[in-house]
This record gives structure tokens, sequence and C-alpha cells, in this order.
């Protein structure tokens, strides 16, 4: 079965629509939006040195995704307002990565598949890594969902129920990191966000507990992908672009569900 | 048995000093009030008798195994966080719903639990954060500024639940409070604080000490008076212009509030 192309990338867009999806959710209730772009971003500077270094791919997209995500976290609320401090951040391991990429020219690189993904390319191997950081995903923040969505609502009450707030925001960040790294193959890293928001965005009007919109944007996601990759089959498009479409046009899809119902 | 106490705690942001030398300590079953202007400290000294800040040097004791409850100043709940109230009031887990139920009742809102949080009126938002704090039958109930956002007729109302639920469940209540007339009418003991204790004791006490009347003035000394004279009618000039306002709005705030 997995000797097919297509069911290699379904099951990984699947894989990594089920790992976006709760983790999504925390974004979307955090406002943590930009925060996952720029995580996202800086993962191309690791591709970059894991290209150079000759490691996997994964773990040097992992690392700097982070360090990248550390980082923020430390220098937040030292002078810069946060959107300032990520879009600093953000576009210059964007442009490092890049300028780092054009060093490496023994190697031939094809910046687009990591920009916008490959998720036709997928193998075996790559499938292994998806599902197995999904799962690590899936299971970090099942195990950790009622201390997350507390300290979500109030880090005060976290406190006062004896949670710590800020290892749960460690927990999330390390669960973005890898998230990140995982989602590179399929939608590439100027895709990724979308992938952790629209699906969760899309659920909010179809849900009426955290539990529900978690779950709601899994199979949004997931649906999307399936489609998405079918229709890139038939149109000829590129398949991590198509599925974002999809999943764009399910969020216009519930949103005027909303309005009429509103 | 005393069951929190703090002695001599300091805390510094860097040159500044917060809060220094201040030991207070509460008893079962009393309504402290901790009053002071802003930047004095009040919510740094909540904010370590909960445990969430530690004081640069003294000490904090609790009575073993003592059961806190606390209701934040407000909460901020993201529109897009789909959450019922009775989830919200179960989390972080281990809360039945009977209990929910229980506590919704103390709170003075039976009938909200199925409701969004994000539909919720601030009257109405307040009170469930109260049943929050009640759920796990709290010792000691900490407020800190609970009834910011709600109009007078509405915060009011809240200070009487707050009395109903020490009666009910006689919890000891630690509360700050900008609302003077309403908390020196409320509390067994007031704590006036400006990054330290001026001066504590009874109402009546604190509102005619030299120490209270310098922070908020001699027009706010008659505070007490303020809430006195809706039962008696006798008030000086400073208080008629506050009060004509009350009466002349209350009826409209309070069906705003609901």
């Amino acid at each position: 079965m997995l000797d097919d192309f297509m069911t290699r990338a379904a099951l990984a867009g699947v894989g990594v629509a089920l790992a976006a999806a709760p983790l999504g959710s925390f974004v979307v209730w955090r406002r943590m939006a930009y925060f996952g772009d720029a995580t996202a971003h800086a993962a191309i500077l690791g591709v970059a040195l894991s290209l150079a270094l000759q490691i996997s791919v994964f773990a040097g997209a992992v690392a700097v995704a982070l360090a990248m995500a550390l980082t923020v976290t430390v220098l937040s609320g030292r002078g810069y307002a946060m959107d300032t401090l990520l879009g600093v951040l953000a576009h210059s391991a964007l442009a490092f990565g890049l300028v780092a990429v054009s060093f490496l020219s023994g190697i031939r690189i094809d910046l687009m598949a990591y920009l916008f993904g490959d998720i036709l390319a997928v193998s075996r191997g790559d499938l292994a890594v998806i599902w197995g950081g999904a799962a690590l995903v899936v299971g970090l923040i099942g195990w950790r969902w009622s201390a997350l969505l507390t300290s979500t609502i109030s880090a005060e009450l976290a406190h006062a129920s004896g949670i710590d707030p800020k290892r749960e925001q460690l927990i999330l960040t390390l669960a973005l990191a890898i998230t990140v790294a995982v989602a590179i193959k399929v939608v590439g890293v100027l895709l990724i966000a979308a992938m952790l928001i629209i699906p969760a965005a899309a659920a909010r009007p179809l849900s009426r507990t955290p539990e529900q919109m978690a779950l709601t944007a899994a199979i949004i996601g997931s649906g999307s992908a399936v489609i998405g990759l079918h229709a890139a089959y038939a149109l000829d498009t590129p398949a991590g672009p198509t599925i974002v479409c999809v999943a764009a046009i399910v969020f216009l899809g519930t949103s005027i569900f909303q309005s009429l119902r509103s | 048995m005393t069951l929190i106490a703090a002695r001599n705690i300091s805390v510094d942001y860097g040159a500044h000093k917060v809060l220094h030398d201040v030991s207070l300590a509460v008893e079962p079953g009393e309504i402290v009030t901790v009053v002071g202007p802003n930047g004095s400290g009040k919510t740094t000294l909540l904010r370590l008798l909960i445990g969430a800040a530690l004081p640069t040097s003294g000490q904090i004791t609790r009575k073993p195994g003592l059961r806190i409850g606390y209701v934040p100043q407000k909460l901020h709940i993201d529109p897009t966080l789909p959450i019922t109230v009775e989830r919200f009031l179960r989390l972080p887990g281990g809360t039945t719903r009977a209990a929910c139920a229980i506590a919704l009742e103390h709170a003075g809102v039976p009938d909200l639990s199925q409701r969004q949080m994000s539909a919720l009126s601030g009257g109405q938002f307040q009170r469930v954060l109260l049943a929050r704090a009640l759920i796990n039958k709290p010792e000691l109930l900490l407020l800190d500024e609970a009834t910011q956002g709600l109009d007078q007729p509405g915060s009011a109302a809240f200070y009487l639940q707050i009395e109903e639920v020490r009666q009910k469940t006689g919890c000891a209540i630690l509360m700050i409070s900008h609302e003077l007339h309403v908390v020196m009418a409320a509390s067994d003991r007031v704590i006036c604080l400006n990054g330290h204790v001026c001066c504590q004791g009874t109402p009546e006490i604190v509102s005619a000490a030299p120490e209270y009347r310098a922070l908020f003035g001699s027009g706010t000394g008659g505070a007490l008076a303020l809430y006195r004279h809706e039962h008696d009618h006798s008030h000086d000039e400073t208080c008629d212009l506050g009060e004509e306002h009350t009466h002349s709005t209350s009826k409209k705030k309070t069906e705003a509030a609901e």
C-alpha cells in the first residue's frame, strides 16, 4: 500500500494535520500565531545548517526552531513588544537561512522544496519521522491537556492550582518545534503556520468546548490534506499550497455558517 | 489556629522596594480587607500569599494542608476559546458535576452551567470566578479587586454574596479593594497598605487613623460615613454628589449588569 506515492502523501498530510490540530488550537487561544510563523521561518536556517553539517534535516530543524522559540521566550518583555521581537528574529533567521543555503554550492538544493514542501516526494522514512513526531506532539499535549488549558486561561489561576505556567509554555514551545520540523516536507516553512491556524480557526464556530474544537480541527485538517492532494493531482497545482487553499475554503464556509446563525 | 501568616516580608524589584517589613495574619472565619493606593504592593502581597511569587526576605507560613480559593482581579478568556461554565469550573480536573452545581449555587448563579463563558455579563463572570474558588471548599478565600469593572450596585451585591459565602461555608476571606465604603462596611478588620502596613484594625479604628487619612484624604475619611448615611441619611456635603449620582443611575445600571 505504501508503494503508491499518493497514499504516502495522504498519510503524511493526515499525520501533520493530526499534530497541528490540538497544537494549533492552543496557538489560536494564546494568540501565538505570529510565534508559530517565526518558529517556522527560523527552521529554514536549521535546514541549511543540517545540510552543511550533513545531519538529518529533521534534527537540524527541530534544534533551530527550538532555539528560536526559547530565544523569543527569554527576550520577551525586555523593552521590545512581542511582535517587533518576532518580526526581527523571524525574518533575520529566514534571511540568514537563505544566505546560508546559497553557500552550499557543492550540493544541489531545491530551495522551493523546503519553502513550499514536497509532499509527493515523501518516502517511507519520512513517513516514519512524520508519524513519530506527530504521535509525540499529540501524546505531549494530551498528557498536559488540563494543565495547558488552565494556564492558557489564566497564569494566576494555574499558580493557585499548583501548575507552573512557564513549564506549560515550554511544553507548547517544544511541541511547536517538533511540528514545524515534521511539517517542512509536507507544506514547507512558509505555510506551516497556515496548517496550525486555519483548521483550528475553522473549527471554532462549530465547537462548544476546547476538546470539541481540537477534534474538529483534526477532522478539518485531515480532510483538507486528502482533498487538497487529490485536487492538486487533478488540477496539476503545487500540493502544499492546494491543501492550505482547501482549509481556507472550509474556514470561509464555517465563518459564513456562524454569521448566518447569529 | 492561624490560617496564613506573613512575617517581616520584603519584596524588591531591583532598587525599587515594593513591600518592606510587612507582617499580617488571617484567623479562621474573619474577613480582612487590604486597602491602599495604586502601586502600594497590594497585588504583590496577594501573589506572595497564593505562592505565585517569593518574597526577597521574610517568610510566609501556611497552616499545613491549607485549602485556598482564589478570585483573580479580572480574567480575559479569548473569544476564540469555546468553553462552557461547567467545563471551566472542572479545570484542571478531578471536580465532579455535583460539586460544580453546589459551588454555582453558593455563588448565587445556579443556572449558568451550560452557558459559554464568553456570553456572560461582567457580574455573572465574577460570580463564576467566585464559584470556581469555592469548589475545593477553601478555608481561606483570596480576592484581588474582584469587583473591578462592575458598577456600584453590582459590586455591592457581590460583597453581600461574599458575606453570605462566609456565613454558609465559614471560610476566612482576605480581599483587596479600592471601593472603600463597601469594604469598610463588610470587613472585620482592615489593613491599610502603602509599601508597609500603615495601620490596621477594625474599620472604625482605621478610618479614624491619621495614616489612613493621609493616604486617602479627609474626604474619604468619611468613607464609613458614606456607607452609614445610606441608612440614616445624615451626611456631610462632600458625600452629596456621590449619593445623587448613585440614586439616579442605579436602576438602569442594575439592569445593564444582569
